[in-house]
């Protein structure tokens, strides 16, 4: 091991009962590198990260890991914060009704003797935010900032503990374009400062711009290690999905029919600020077998209007009228609108979409229990591990059996349970809220093939996405919301990246004029 | 990963049989430990557990706390508590001698009326944790100071009793017997001609042919549901696993029976708790009402977003709490024969022990009706079992603290390692 080498882990191996997450994995990072990590969900980055950070302690997996040239066995993630190690998980670990300072020095309280110096919290908590280039005041509640704000209160709080090695588990699955722009930035600032940062990540552009090293991991072993001069984007994905995938989209030839759904002048304040619109006179429209999609901004309304759409979900105030097949339909609670034929999969699949602790038949049904019980409510096993079965297979689930519980599920397989649940309901169009946010290639290519079956069937299809090329490769129509507003529309054919920004940046301007 | 490769055969039904004999153990697992408890006490008492007077006698102890245990399921595997039960079952039972004793109230009509006031109650607190998102534990601690305070005016400060005698029947009675008495064994005969209480057996034939029935009952559709799955081809499990589970079961309900057969035969409360204890087991396996709860208890959000009306879900539920809260307040006091002032204190906290030792979540979602009744069978053959040895009540309190500790640490360390 020579001296650039910060850290190591040579074979490791973890086993969960009946499973092999890693198998034999190798991994070494240079100091001071921007190292990503790829690999299809389930592949075993996390699993290994967790290895790393101490979350499996020593013990209980096989393998060495060595860091600053010593051996480690982590007991917990003190341990491995101790030498600088520190881990930005994906779920982010902030506690919502305490203040960005606080946040920060949670668990590294900045007392002596247990009384917490508040002068110093205050001081540093100033330098810190101001490092990652935050301008919010240090005792705002962290549940009064956005994701992306809370993204950089979890790297402020990594700092706050002498980080010398970042790890971080997809940070911007759930940022916005300039955010996660400004996130990448930051990191190839703290390079400069000597931080090393090991990055897991989906977004092969993301990884192309910043990473170093790039090593790729495929069903728990380590694939192939590549550096920055020989990233290609075509490379990382042949590398992890085993096979070269030359279209990341596949193709349709859209079947459009009359239109099925309608949203005409909908508007929508917030449930808690009665003042304030978040959905301004909106109207749109879907016809049969037409993929539509719905691009915009963190922050644009977009899964407001869809829920307030759907049973009213969302906001407070609503007027506007929902026309399917042309009639005026009730869609007033989710009940009634899933009756007229609406289904909306949800952007967050652990909270809003699945029962984490039931079986995949469960979740599958849970939508359309008349579907497969008697009109007194008796259910029918038979019919139910039937109806279970068959969308295992047409959404291509893969587990064990229909009872495997939905929370062992990879975050692929839970987004296709979530879709089964919908369309097992039968639904006539459905909206989708970032179907493919925070899962791999591979399961997002078979998502959007059960998206291109579906607008064959003659459904009508939403999609709202935060990634522009998804919805380019996608959709047949799109519609840039910005600050609850429509601000443009635009065909299949004409969209492009640069139009739909314009659009967004034009109406940023009309807002403020 | 090993679906992919096909395992010679011979392993695959060794890992089935060994994977249903680890599925089992899991799921009869409180059976067992239920009774290895009653083989210890049969053990320590010398024998007088198992005595069907005994037998009897630990049935008629519980069956207000297995009657509420299966309300309060639902309301635990729906993420809720009620704390109020044991006030809501004292303050009925007041009403009920209320009714009776002072007014002359029809005995039927009275439990009615009662029952009927318990949906009430139950409604009032369900709307305030459904509708007005009241942290149900507030709520129904609300209501348990009501309740006993509504105890203390109704009856200002007396016990009411006796209750007419065909509402003793309740707890006190036994169903007829109408094919007669058979003997087994002649009684000796005493001085004075008679028997000698206590020697020979005379079985209650209706509750023996009641037992065999049952069992018949519950091997026809464990045989047809078996059939079902394997035309269907679902994996069932090993076919000698499947004989020896039922005989097992068939084995323990025929000598419970017999048990009860040589005394006075089945206690018309056990009747009514078996026919509530079948109703919910199909409730919350069979129907969709079930599924919602559990749905509900395992992610609201979601359950909400799929359609589930989670607000008057949660209201049903608590109003059949307070139904059967207002059933056991009745039971409860008939068995005492009186209404007294201290009627019901503390009885929730042996409702919920039940349903925790039964392997319930406190976070909702998981939980089974079979589990509930088990755990209150086994805290009440402990506290019999225990006063029988001549256990001091203080000690008994410590005993069965640590067995509600010990139970549920145990069932989470198994769901760890597994």
């Amino acid at each position: 091991m020579t001296n650039s080498t910060i850290l190591e882990m040579r074979g490791i191996t973890k086993t969960f009962p009946g499973v092999k997450a890693l198998e034999q994995v190798n991994l070494q990072v240079k100091r001071g590198d921007i190292h990503a990590i790829c690999g299809e969900n389930g592949a075993g980055k996390s699993t290994l990260m967790k290895v790393l950070s101490g979350v499996y302690p020593f013990g209980s997996y096989e393998g060495e890991v060595e860091y600053e040239g010593k051996e480690c066995r982590f007991n917990g993630i003190h341990d491995s914060e101790k030498l600088g190690i520190v881990i930005i998980h994906q779920e982010l670990a902030l506690v919502p009704l305490l203040s960005i300072a606080e946040n920060i020095f949670l668990g590294n309280e900045q007392a002596s003797r247990g009384i917490i110096n508040w002068d110093k919290v205050q001081r540093r908590a100033g330098e810190l935010l101001k490092k990652v280039g935050l301008k919010e005041a240090p005792d705002t509640l962290i549940t009064n900032i956005g994701t992306g704000k809370q993204q950089l209160v979890e790297i402020a709080k990594a700092l706050a503990k002498d980080v010398k090695l970042l790890i971080l588990d997809e940070p911007t699955a759930s940022l916005s374009e300039k955010d996660s722009h400004a996130l990448l930035d930051l990191l190839l600032e703290f390079k400069t400062q000597g931080i090393t940062s090991i990055m897991i990540s989906h977004k092969l552009n993301e990884i192309k711009r910043i990473a170093d090293q790039i090593t790729v991991i495929r069903d728990g072993k380590s694939i192939e290690t590549m550096d920055k001069a020989d990233i290609t984007e075509d490379r990382i994905v042949t590398s992890m999905v085993g096979r070269a995938l030359e279209n990341r989209y596949p193709s349709r030839t859209p079947k459009i029919g009359e239109t099925i759904f309608e949203v005409k002048n909908w508007s929508v304040y917030h449930p808690l600020n009665l003042e304030r619109q978040v959905i301004k006179n909106v109207n749109l429209s879907v016809r049969k077998g037409e993929v539509v999609g719905i691009a915009g901004l963190m922050g644009a309304g977009r899964t407001e209007l869809a829920m307030s759409v759907f049973g009213r979900t969302y906001g407070a105030k609503i007027s506007g009228e929902v026309f399917l097949h042309g009639k005026p339909a009730d869609t007033s609670n989710v009940g009634k609108a899933v009756a007229a034929g609406l289904a909306y999969a949800t952007e967050d699949r652990k909270v809003y979409g699945l029962n984490l602790i039931d079986h995949i038949k469960h979740n599958v049904t849970i939508a359309n229990l008349p579907g497969i019980s008697s009109k007194s409510g008796v259910i029918d096993d038979n019919s139910e591990v039937k109806a279970a079965n068959e969308y295992r297979k047409k959404t291509n689930i893969r587990s064990s059996s229909i009872y495997q519980i939905t929370g062992n599920l990879s975050g692929g397989n839970q987004q296709k349970v979530v879709l089964s649940k919908w369309l097992f309901a039968n639904p006539d169009v459905l909206i989708l809220d970032e179907p493919t946010r925070g899962i791999d290639v591979g399961a997002k290519y078979e998502i959007y093939t059960i998206i291109n079956k579906l607008a064959e069937e003659g459904k009508g299809i939403l999609v709202i996405s935060s990634e522009m090329p998804e919805l380019l490769g996608i959709c047949d129509r799109i519609y840039v919301l910005n600050e609850g507003r429509i601000v443009g529309e635009l065909s299949g054919e004409e969209a492009s990246q640069e139009k739909i920004m314009r659009a967004i940046v034009r109406g940023e301007e009309k807002v403020a004029s | 990963m090993s679906t992919e490769t096909a395992p010679p055969v011979v392993n695959a039904a060794k890992a089935s049989m060994q994977g249903a004999m680890k599925e089992n153990l899991r799921e009869y697992g409180l059976v067992l430990a239920l009774v290895i408890i009653m083989v210890f006490f049969q053990v320590m008492t010398n024998g007088i557990l198992f005595l069907p007077v005994n037998l009897t006698n630990v049935v008629l102890q519980n069956s207000y706390i297995i009657v509420m245990a299966l309300g309060m399921l639902l309301v635990i595997v729906a993420g809720h508590i009620d704390l109020s039960v044991g006030a809501v079952a004292g303050f009925i039972g007041a009403v009920a001698a209320l009714l009776m004793v002072d007014y002359g109230v029809n005995p039927l009509l009275a439990g009615l009326l009662c029952i009927a006031l318990g949906a009430a109650i139950g409604g009032v607190q369900g709307y305030f944790i459904a509708y007005m998102k009241i942290p149900s534990f507030i709520v129904t601690l609300a209501g348990m100071l009501v309740f006993k305070g509504l105890l203390l005016n109704v009856l200002s400060g007396r016990s009411v009793g006796p209750f007419p005698p065909v509402f003793q029947l309740l707890s006190a009675g036994f169903i007829p017997d109408f094919l007669g008495p058979v003997t087994l064994v002649a009684p000796t005969l005493n001085a004075a001609g008679g028997p000698t209480p206590g020697t020979g057996i005379v079985l209650h034939s209706t509750t023996m042919l009641i037992g065999i029935l049952i069992v018949a009952a519950m091997l026809y559709f464990a045989l047809k549901s078996r059939r079902n799955r394997e035309e269907h081809g679902y994996a069932a499990e090993p076919f000698s696993f499947f004989v020896v589970k039922n005989l097992v079961l068939s084995g323990i309900i025929l000598f419970l029976m017999y048990k009860f057969a040589s005394f006075k035969g089945l206690p018309n409360v056990l009747v009514v708790m078996g026919i509530l204890i079948a109703l919910f087991v199909f409730v919350t396996k069979r129907m969709t009402f079930g599924r919602r709860i559990y749905a509900m208890g395992g992610n609201e959000k979601a359950a909400k977003l799929s359609g589930i009306q989670t607000e008057r879900l949660t209201f049903y539920i608590f109003v059949i709490m307070g139904m059967l809260a207002a059933l056991a307040g009745l039971i409860y006091s008939a068995r005492l024969n009186m209404a007294t002032p201290k009627a019901g204190a503390g009885l929730e906290l042996d409702v919920i022990a039940a349903v925790f030792v039964g392997g319930a979540s406190a976070l909702g979602g998981v939980g089974q009706v079979a589990g509930a009744v088990i755990g209150a069978f086994i805290m009440g053959v402990m506290n019999n079992g225990m006063g029988v040895m001549g256990i001091n009540i203080d000690w008994q309190q410590v005993i069965k603290g640590l067995v509600l500790l010990g139970a549920v640490a145990f069932d989470l360390y198994n769901k760890k390692k597994a």
